[in-house]
């Protein structure tokens, strides 16, 4: 297995609020992404998912844990340290409204990585601009347009080639389709796929529709309230979900439910994050939990042979394949 | 509440202490010679050498400020040049009218007064009134005249209505006496017919301003989700209008009357120097081209206390009638 | 919510969105193409935006018109005065000479003094308000966008701004700034007199615009086109002038039209007091003020500069009301 471009180590992210405690809205999170996949973080709105695909790309400083990429520690650069990297890693943003500069032309929204950071590319501004445009599906003669004359997924696809401008080999994609109509949904997915696949992009895909993902990401991580609760390759998750947690978000696709078994309705409201409950923290929420569930905290490790990891003390069993390991605690 | 009146009220004793700095700063401290302009046309060098010696101002300009800060507080002994023993609002003394600038405020102020608080009453009333009434009647005849009267206003110039008053009531129709102050305990009659033109000139630019603020506050409100579903409620008009809208609209309108004192005391400035009225505006003006600079100062830092408190009581009658200001 | 059972897998960029709603021919429009094309279909505007030409255009080609009319501004005509100084015929002297008349005592030609006060007027109303504008801006942009402790203190500074009486502060700074400078006897050079209005307008005038910018900035701080500039390595002056400014033209623009009509009356004002302009420069405040002595015996002096400034305010305030509609359709007059 190669080295990560990307490896995450406990990773946390605390927000002051006024009077009042610190919220944690990332607590501890760990994820590692190979050159060339694409990793979907999925969960509830709320859940963090979106703040840590900010520390990601350094728009927020994170209060704890380690961001390292190629090998190198980027968790605290500053500054210029900063520039290079900004190449490396781009973000795509979710809102297709809010993500475009109302005032400026679309040549110079995607222009703008080069402006700042002074590349000329061979061939001119202009010439590189409207090749990102053609990259991403539009009609490289609307350079002169402005965005409020795009459609949400043309938009959405302005983003992507703004992303792109600085050849990244990285791109955090965040709920980059949620803001659209179902039909333009699937044509902007194909859009980052054929991207991932030509030019060898990595990508972390954060998502809560888990359809999304499972078209997209090889390797999938599920969070909940901070914290990531399941990690896995695509099949194995979607096949045989371990957590009770992921179990409960698939059963709510009908298309992707565990065959026969019905939907898992999740009763309570998710804890809120300023006062996390002890121990496990999906537990108030959960069929599945004892005492111990709320002394002691369950670690994020792989059970099993597989790559598979969860964070549970009563996993559920793993799928056929490993039907030996099979969990000690009482399913359902 | 009682923090939010707490921090307001250091936050106004601030800007006063920054007002005074600024003020002294200005007049007493920059580079320059403050004397020579106060000093009528031929004076001896060794006058000047006196004048400055009395007014301190060959102490060190801390210990300057220091004087002028206790004396406005506690009072303070000036030189028996300057009148001996200063009380406590002690603004200094004025050479060129050989008082103490205090005596001169407790003179002039009345006219001001009388001047102003009328005329606020008045524009109040007939601008709040307007706007609102045209706001209900939108785009009747009523309500473009109101518009018209509003822009019109707007575009006036105090003086030169005042003017036109004048020379109509006062010069033509010969309707009203020449501009004059008579104290109002002694004659009210004469009280109100000395300063009736005054009132008109302020009344009228300002009810225009007010008329036009308050319409399209009305017109905001009226739009509102809130004034809809009272009406969708089966409340009647009036009751909706009377007590859900203009509660709501009237709410911002005082904010902008209290940061409004300001310019209504530029306006009596300007009032009483057309009709010559003897009031704070017009002796202030009389000081600067006299080089009164005590005086000058005085008025200034005045000014400033009426402005500052205005927006003190502002921001608690705000804070009364709108909650939601008080989590700020 | 689910993809469609049916996904194309060819990475080809499918054109089958639908198109942008826009007719074609708008397209390429900018927003501030659209505002303008409402402004031009706004018959008050245009009215409004003719006379502020025209004054401009007057004020411009002042010397010209000294030169077609015959008669400088400081230039006297005693003969045209009776013994008490009052000028002679009809209302003010009006006469194809004279086309407003001429001053009492002075002799000056009415007309002609009107085209260099306009001259006066603008200069200093534009000079203030652009000078307010740029301060008014970069305030705002800071306070707004760099928040903290940065806002704290210039958002106190604006509230020590604003608590300052503004008329009573000019009235007595303008002549005590002069004094510093100048003599008590001395000439002062109208030069001197317009910049010391000028810095005092800009002193006391930039807090309306900064507040306005900033509640701007602070809206716009936070939306995700800033974020991409950020991500892509943006620094602070990239944010500040080609992302953020871009989208303030319309508050700057609306604030500055509302700005020019008062800083004409302020500084009307200020001269009226006789702490604005001084003899011998045209001016309309100085002409109200001395036409006040003279409504007795000579009423039709005090109507030229009275009806003039009114006309030049009106439009302004006209004009900047229909720009602020145009650039902001939601607002209604």
């Amino acid at each position: 297995m190669t080295s990560p471009l990307l490896k995450v180590e406990g990773l946390t992210k605390e927000f002051a609020v006024r009077g009042g405690p610190p919220v944690q809205a990332v607590s501890g999170v760990d994820l590692s992404v190979a050159p060339g996949e694409a990793v979907g973080l999925v969960g509830e709105s709320g859940c963090g998912k979106t703040t840590t695909g900010r520390m990601l790309v350094r728009l927020l400083e994170p209060t704890a844990g380690s961001i390292t990429f190629d090998g190198r520690d980027i968790t605290h650069l500053r500054g210029r340290a900063l520039r290079p990297l900004r190449r490396d890693i781009q973000i795509v943003f979710q809102d297709p409204y809010g993500s475009l500069n109302p005032r400026h032309t679309v040549g110079s929204i995607v222009a703008m990585p080069l402006e700042v950071n002074g590349i000329k590319p061979p061939g001119g501004t202009r010439r590189r601009v409207q090749e990102l445009l053609e990259l991403v599906g539009l009609n490289p003669e609307h350079y002169n347009r402005y965005p409020h004359e795009f459609s949400g997924g043309q938009r959405q696809r302005i983003g992507i080639a703004r992303a792109l401008a600085l050849n990244p080999r990285l791109i955090v994609a965040d709920e980059p389709v949620s803001a659209l109509d179902v039909s333009v949904q699937a044509q902007v997915v194909n859009l980052l796929r054929g991207l991932q696949r030509d030019l060898g992009l990595t990508f972390v895909l954060i998502a809560h529709d888990l359809a999304v993902v499972r078209h997209f990401c090889q390797r999938v991580a599920v969070m909940y309230l901070g914290k990531v609760v399941e990690s896995g390759d695509r099949e194995d998750i979607y096949a045989a979900p371990r957590h009770p947690y992921t179990r409960a978000l698939l059963s709510a696709v009908p298309e992707l439910g565990e065959g026969g078994q019905g939907r898992i309705r999740l009763t309570g409201e998710v804890p809120a994050p300023t006062d996390p409950p002890s121990g496990c923290r999906f537990r108030t929420r959960c069929w599945k939990a004892q005492e111990i569930c709320a002394s002691a905290e369950p670690e994020l490790v792989p059970r099993g042979g597989s790559r598979q990891a969860v964070a549970c003390h009563f996993p559920e069993p793993e799928s056929a394949h490993a039907e030996g390991e099979a969990a000690h605690g009482a399913a359902g | 509440m009682f923090r939010f009146v707490v921090k307001r009220l250091l936050s106004a004793v601030l800007v006063l202490f920054a007002v005074t700095m600024l003020s002294f700063l200005m007049f007493f401290a920059l580079p320059g010679d403050p004397v020579s302009g106060m000093c009528p046309k031929n004076c001896t060098a060794e006058r000047l050498e006196r004048v400055r010696v009395e007014l301190g101002l060959r102490e060190p300009k801390l210990v300057q400020y220091a004087g002028y800060v206790k004396g406005i507080f506690v009072g303070r002994d000036l030189g028996t040049a300057q009148g001996g023993h200063c009380d406590a609002p002690c603004l200094g003394f004025s050479y060129v009218r050989s008082e103490a600038v205090t005596d001169t405020f407790k003179r002039v102020l009345p006219v001001t007064l009388s001047i102003v608080i009328p005329a606020a009453v008045l524009w109040l009333v007939l601008g709040v009134g307007l706007g609102m009434i045209s706001a209900l009647r939108r785009g009747t005849l009523l309500d473009r005249l109101a518009v018209g009267f509003a822009l019109t206003g707007a575009s006036l110039q105090l003086y030169f209505v005042g003017a036109v008053l004048l020379l109509v009531f006062t010069y033509t129709l010969r309707w009203i006496p020449v501009p004059h102050y008579t104290p109002l305990l002694e004659d009210p009659l004469d009280w109100a017919s000395g300063l009736v033109l005054a009132w008109m000139a302020l009344a009228f630019l300002f009810s225009a301003i007010y008329a036009r603020l308050s319409r399209a506050q009305m017109l905001e409100t009226l739009s509102e989700d809130f004034v809809r579903t009272a009406r969708a409620k089966g409340l009647s008009s009036w009751q909706v209008h009377g007590r859900h809208a203009l509660r709501a609209a009237i709410t911002p309108l005082v904010t902008i009357a209290g940061l409004d004192v300001g310019s209504a005391l530029g306006g009596t400035f300007i009032t009483e120097t057309t009709f010559g009225l003897q009031g704070l505006g017009r002796t202030t003006v009389d000081a600067v081209h006299g080089g009164d600079l005590p005086t000058v100062m005085g008025t200034v830092i005045l000014a400033s206390v009426f402005v500052v408190v205005a927006n003190i009581v502002v921001d608690l009658l705000y804070a009364v009638i709108d909650p939601r200001v008080r989590l700020r | 919510m689910a993809l469609p059972a049916e996904v194309d897998l060819n990475p080809a960029p499918p054109p089958a969105e639908p198109a942008a709603p826009v007719a074609p021919e708008v397209a390429g429009r900018s927003p501030s193409r659209l505002a303008w094309a409402r402004l031009k279909k706004d018959r008050v505007a245009v009215v409004s935006a003719a006379v502020i030409v025209l004054m401009l255009v007057i004020a411009l080609g002042a010397p010209l018109i000294e030169w077609a009319y015959g008669i400088g501004p400081y230039d006297d005509f005693k003969a045209r005065l009776d013994r008490f100084g009052m000028p002679l015929g009809y209302a003010g002297g009006i006469d194809g000479d004279h086309w407003f008349g001429v001053e009492p005592h002075l002799g000056r030609d009415i007309f002609i003094r009107l085209v260099y006060g306009m001259r006066t007027s603008l200069l200093i109303a534009t000079a203030a308000a652009t000078l307010t504008s740029v301060i008014g801006v970069l305030v705002g942009l800071a306070a707004g966008f760099l928040g903290r402790w940065v806002d704290a203190i210039l958002g106190w500074v604006m509230d020590f701004a604003l608590a300052m009486p503004f008329m009573v502060f000019a009235l007595a700074v303008v002549p005590t700034v002069a004094l510093r400078f100048y003599g008590p006897r001395d000439d002062i050079p109208p030069l001197f007199r317009g910049v010391v209005l000028v810095g005092i307008f800009a002193v006391f005038g930039w807090t309306g615009t900064a507040r306005l910018v900033r509640g701007q900035v602070i809206s716009l701080r936070e939306r995700e086109f800033i974020e991409a500039a950020r991500a892509a390595g943006a620094g602070l002056g990239h944010m500040l002038f080609k992302q953020l400014l871009p989208n303030l033209w319309a508050p700057i623009l609306i604030s500055f039209s509302l700005a020019l009509p008062s800083y004409v009356t302020a500084e009307a004002a200020l001269s009226f007091l006789d702490v604005g302009m001084v003899e011998p420069v045209p001016d309309f405040g100085r002409m109200i003020n001395k036409s006040i002595n003279y409504l007795q015996s000579d009423p039709a002096y005090v109507f030229f500069p009275g009806i003039t400034i009114f006309v030049m305010v009106l439009a302004f305030n006209l004009f900047g009301d229909a720009l602020r509609d145009a650039l902001d359709p939601r607002s209604s007059r």
